[in-house]
């Protein structure tokens, strides 16, 4: 680094009044890794247990020696949970901090952001949250859920298990709900449901005041079919809607809501007593029974010195994600981006339930669905998982626009979205 | 490359499956209940739900007592030695007693006691079976229990068993309510009349299992009588669901707005009496919902004492934080309306980022008080929240306080001379910057106390003000600026609209349609609802 673009740099910082870059003294023999997630603003709540995941994933890969024979340096920037800061800031992760990979976002809009820099710059990112699919880019690992991974074999669940036959699909009025349920409601139209059985309700951002749209939801679930709420209610608006929901006496056994954003982080803000029974899919819970998991609770709990945190589904895909960049680092000898990309597509590590996750060539990776019920003490119950593996599928099947698309970022298809019925590689559409 | 694939995943699966052990009989320290146990942790379906028959048929003491912990989660199974226990949770550890409660077992690890597996169906199970047992039971309460449960399931209740119980029972209500399932059991009777009496019984019931009911016999009796008579009755059911449907949404429109009041009525005296333009009135009202977190942690025993406590805890916090705002920014800005809205938007920013580096970005628990939770049952379609009625009327008695406070005490007096006349009121006398700082401290303390009021509805984190904060501003400037009545009406008022557009335009438009109507509103009466009038107006 030069002494101008040093100095440049601590202008830069001295500039944004402290809110730009925590760069720990730049070394010529580390490897940065970059950690993209908002430490204030709205989304502060979620992500900033993802920076500490991060920062604690990248301790214990350096105490057991670092990577290359180099150690890992985590470079944390804060965007701020503004979306236009998201790009700003990756651009300063890449180009000025110049890190080998990014672990960060979590929001569609923020991924969608940063997606044309990461591709400009041909650099990497691991986005760690479940969404709404219908995209693949090169640049770009997806090791949360795509809607095959948790809504569909969450309506499986419902259907077969609980004999479902009434829908609602209650969601915030954003892209990924509005996709999901898009994608949920042409599945379920395929499997018979017919149009009067679903209803679909959208809210506002922190939207507070359920009442009436609780009592809807009861007069609908009581025409004598078994109704349950698929809800991908996003965020801090699930508290009161649970509140309201056990105010006005629907239970869980009366009509079952089943959460696709609601885990153990969201559950440790209230009191659950009276969500009992309610669900959630996931890829991932704190309470699975198996060797990596307490290991990783452990040294969670150590690392944040808090007894009462908890983990949950995101934290698990920037593990898996973490540690396959790691594997393919070491298997392609170097952290160069396009090298990376080639050596990760087949890269297997362990997962959190016991199993192992590959990555796809899709960009999408293996995981188990699981269903939970919640319980008492803010925990999840398993009570159903997918037989084996579910590989995510990039574009749903689903939806007219991309039921005939594919994603196989291997040579020589090397495309994100291949039409297999025209045999046309269309590029990446936003 | 597929063919690679498809090994990764035949090797996960293999350690998908192997992962949970085989694990050796479970004991309970009592031999008859071995089998069962073991039965209920490592069966599935069927299995657990024959060892639950089994063992509520036990002439046993504490069958009731075991049924009722496995339900709440108190018998665990303590893996080291394969054994299910009486656990309580005590920090990360849980304290263990043996099944019979005669030996203390000890504590271990949280990761070391396993819940028995619980799901929906298991758990409407155990409370089927715990219901049965209670109907003989010798508690009152036990025994209404038992028949609520069996209300929707007459059919499980033998004729006999009924007029067995109907002759012993004693307690009024616990007779009521097996007389209405005395009625809904006669629906199904072979004989038309009693049919037709059933249906007419079933006329002032309208929880939705007597109207389903209803329903069922109106389409698919075969009498002409009994049909027509429950047709009927179907017909009087609906009409009272549509009266009481609209009485609900009224609640719901004045639900919300007493709570668009109390937040915004902390701000009608800053804005509306003093013209300051605060924006980190939310954050103010956020402050309050902390001090309700707050004082929850110093008091876990006590809940509800705690809230009460939290009122006046809250109103005094942020009315100091208010005074410290007023005294060190706003007082220099006064009369710069647009220097004053960016310094207090960027006290807002500051007050949150301080929440979350000092307290956590995380939301905070605040539980409700039992006393508010549940519901006041009018009849079966009409019931009313209690959290909600609770911050109705506690909306109310802070407005009337805030009410008499300005309009009858010297402090009111001195506040309304100030904000009418400041050079008038200084020349009589009245120290102008002391009445300025204090009104905005009460300003602020009542939004602390909204906040406690929040609290409770909400969750409570850093961003809780913001939701807040335009809905504030739009129902002072929609009720006039510079009147408490005016904001009154106008937040009831547009809880009200907002309720009323919700079920046809769905919860977002209907806020848009709000919006644009209060803009429509403001260009004809730019005063709002109810105009200062007189000399002040003018400056």
């Amino acid at each position: 680094m030069t002494l101008t673009s040093r100095f440049k740099l601590s202008l830069l910082a001295a500039a944004s009044l402290g809110l730009t870059s925590v760069s720990l003294h730049a070394q010529e023999d580390t490897i940065k890794v970059g950690v993209l997630h908002s430490l204030s603003g709205t989304m502060a709540i979620s992500e900033t247990t993802l920076k500490d995941t991060m920062l604690m994933l990248i301790d214990q890969q350096n105490a057991n020696g670092g990577l290359l024979g180099k150690q890992l340096e985590a470079v944390v920037v804060d965007p701020a949970s503004d979306w236009p800061l998201f790009a700003e800031k990756a651009r300063e992760l890449i180009e000025q901090e110049g890190v080998a990979a990014t672990f960060g976002a979590w929001t569609s809009v923020s991924r969608k952001s940063v997606l044309p820099v990461f591709e400009e710059l041909n650099s990497l990112l691991f986005y760690p949250v479940q969404y709404e699919g219908e995209e693949s880019s090169k640049n770009v690992f997806y090791t949360g859920a795509a809607p095959n991974q948790q809504a569909i074999p969450a309506v499986d669940y419902l259907t077969n298990e609980i004999g479902v036959e009434r829908w609602v699909l209650a969601g915030t009025d954003y892209v990924y709900p509005r996709t999901t349920n898009k994608i949920l409601e042409a599945y379920l139209q395929a499997n018979g449901v017919a149009s009067e059985d679903i209803m679909i309700n959208y809210t506002p951002f922190g939207h507070a005041d359920w009442q009436s749209i609780v009592s809807d939801i009861k007069s609908f679930g009581s025409e004598g079919k078994k109704t349950a709420v698929v809800s991908t209610v996003n965020g801090d608006a699930n508290v009161p809607f649970y509140k309201e929901l056990g105010n006005q006496g629907v239970s869980a056994e009366d009509i079952p809501v089943i959460a696709f954003s609601v885990g153990e982080e969201e559950l440790s803000g209230f009191d659950t007593e009276p969500l009992v029974g309610h669900l959630a899919a996931w890829n991932y819970f704190m309470s699975v029974d198996a060797e990596a998991n307490d290991e990783f609770i452990e040294n969670w709990l150590e690392f944040i010195g808090d007894d009462a945190r908890v983990t949950n589904d995101p934290m698990e895909a920037h593990y898996i994600g973490f540690n396959m960049w790691v594997k393919a680092v070491e298997k392609a000898g170097t952290t160069d981006p396009s090298a990376v990309q080639d050596a990760i597509i087949g890269v297997s590590v362990p997962n959190l339930t016991g199993g192992y996750s590959a990555m796809m060539p899709n960009h999408h990776i293996t995981k188990p669905v699981l269903i939970g019920e919640i319980q008492d003490d803010g925990q999840f119950e398993v009570v159903w998982e997918t037989p084996g593996l579910v590989a995510g599928d990039a574009w749903s099947d689903f939806l007219e626009s991309s039921k005939d698309l594919i994603s196989d970022w291997r040579a020589p298809l090397s495309c994100g979205n291949y039409n297999v019925s025209t045999g046309v590689c269309s590029g990446q559409t936003l | 490359m597929y063919c690679r694939i498809a090994i990764f995943r035949i090797v996960a699966l293999c350690l998908f499956f192997s992962s949970p052990l085989v694990r050796a009989d479970v004991n309970t320290g009592i031999a008859e209940l071995d089998t069962i146990f073991t039965d209920f942790y490592e069966g599935k379906g069927s299995v657990r739900t024959e060892a639950l028959d089994t063992l509520a048929a036990m002439p046993r003491e504490d069958t009731r007592e075991l049924l009722q912990g496995i339900l709440d989660g108190d018998l665990m199974f303590h893996r080291p030695s394969d054994t299910i226990v009486w656990a309580v949770k005590d920090g990360r550890e849980f304290t263990m007693t043996s099944l019979d409660r005669s030996a203390d077992l000890g504590r271990d690890g949280s990761r070391k006691v396993k819940r028995l597996k619980l799901n929906n169906s298991v758990r409407a199970y155990i409370r089927q079976l715990i219901a049965g047992l209670g109907l003989y039971s010798s508690n009152a309460t036990e025994r209404l229990a038992a028949i609520e449960a069996l209300i929707d399931t007459p059919a499980a209740i033998e004729q006999a068993t009924l007029d067995e119980l109907l002759s012993a029972e004693q307690d009024q209500t616990v007779l009521h309510a097996l007389q209405s399932l005395l009625t809904r059991k006669q629906l199904s009777s072979d004989d038309p009349t009693i049919r037709v009496t059933a249906v007419k019984a079933l006329r002032t019931d309208l929880s939705s299992e007597s109207r389903a009911a209803i329903t069922r016999v109106a389409l698919d009796d075969e009498d002409t009588d009994v049909r027509d008579a429950a047709t009927s009755v179907q017909q009087y059911h609906e009409q009272q669901v549509k009266i009481y449907g609209r009485a609900e949404t009224v609640f719901f429109g004045l639900s919300l707005g007493s709570v668009l009041v109390l937040a915004a009525i902390g701000l009608a005296i800053s804005f509306g009496v003093m013209g300051v333009i605060n924006m980190a009135h939310g954050e103010l009202i956020m402050l309050g919902a902390y001090c309700a977190w707050a004082m929850q942690q110093l008091m876990p025993q006590s809940i509800a004492a705690a809230l009460v406590v939290s009122i006046p805890i809250a109103f005094i916090v942020t009315g100091l934080v208010g005074i410290i705002i007023e005294r060190t920014v706003i007082r220099f800005l006064y009369g710069r309306p647009l220097e004053t809205l960016l310094a207090t938007f960027g006290i807002s920013l500051i007050l949150q980022q301080l929440v979350r580096t000092f307290v956590s970005p995380q939301n905070v628990p605040v539980a409700n008080p039992e006393f508010m939770s549940g519901v006041l049952h009018i009849n079966g379609v009409f019931s009313l929240t209690l959290n909600r009625l609770y911050i109705l009327a506690f909306c109310l008695l802070v407005f009337a306080a805030l009410v008499i406070l300005l309009k009858y005490s010297r402090f009111g007096l001195e506040v309304r001379a100030v904000s009418q006349n400041r050079a008038m009121a200084r020349a009589m006398g009245v120290r102008s910057a002391r009445i300025d700082s204090l009104t905005f401290g009460l300003g602020a303390g009542v939004a602390g106390i909204a906040g406690v009021a929040l609290s409770q509805l909400t969750n409570v984190g850093p961003n809780l003000g913001q939701a807040y904060i335009v809905d504030s501003f739009m129902v002072v400037v929609f009720g006039g600026v510079g009147n408490l009545w005016g904001t009154l009406i106008s937040g009831m008022t547009l809880g009200i609209a907002n309720k009323l557009m919700e079920p046809w335009a769905g919860a977002i438009l209907a806020k848009i349609l709000v919006l644009v109507f209060l803009i429509m509103f403001i260009q004809k009466r730019p005063r709002g609802l109810f105009p200062q009038r007189g000399r002040a107006v003018e400056s």
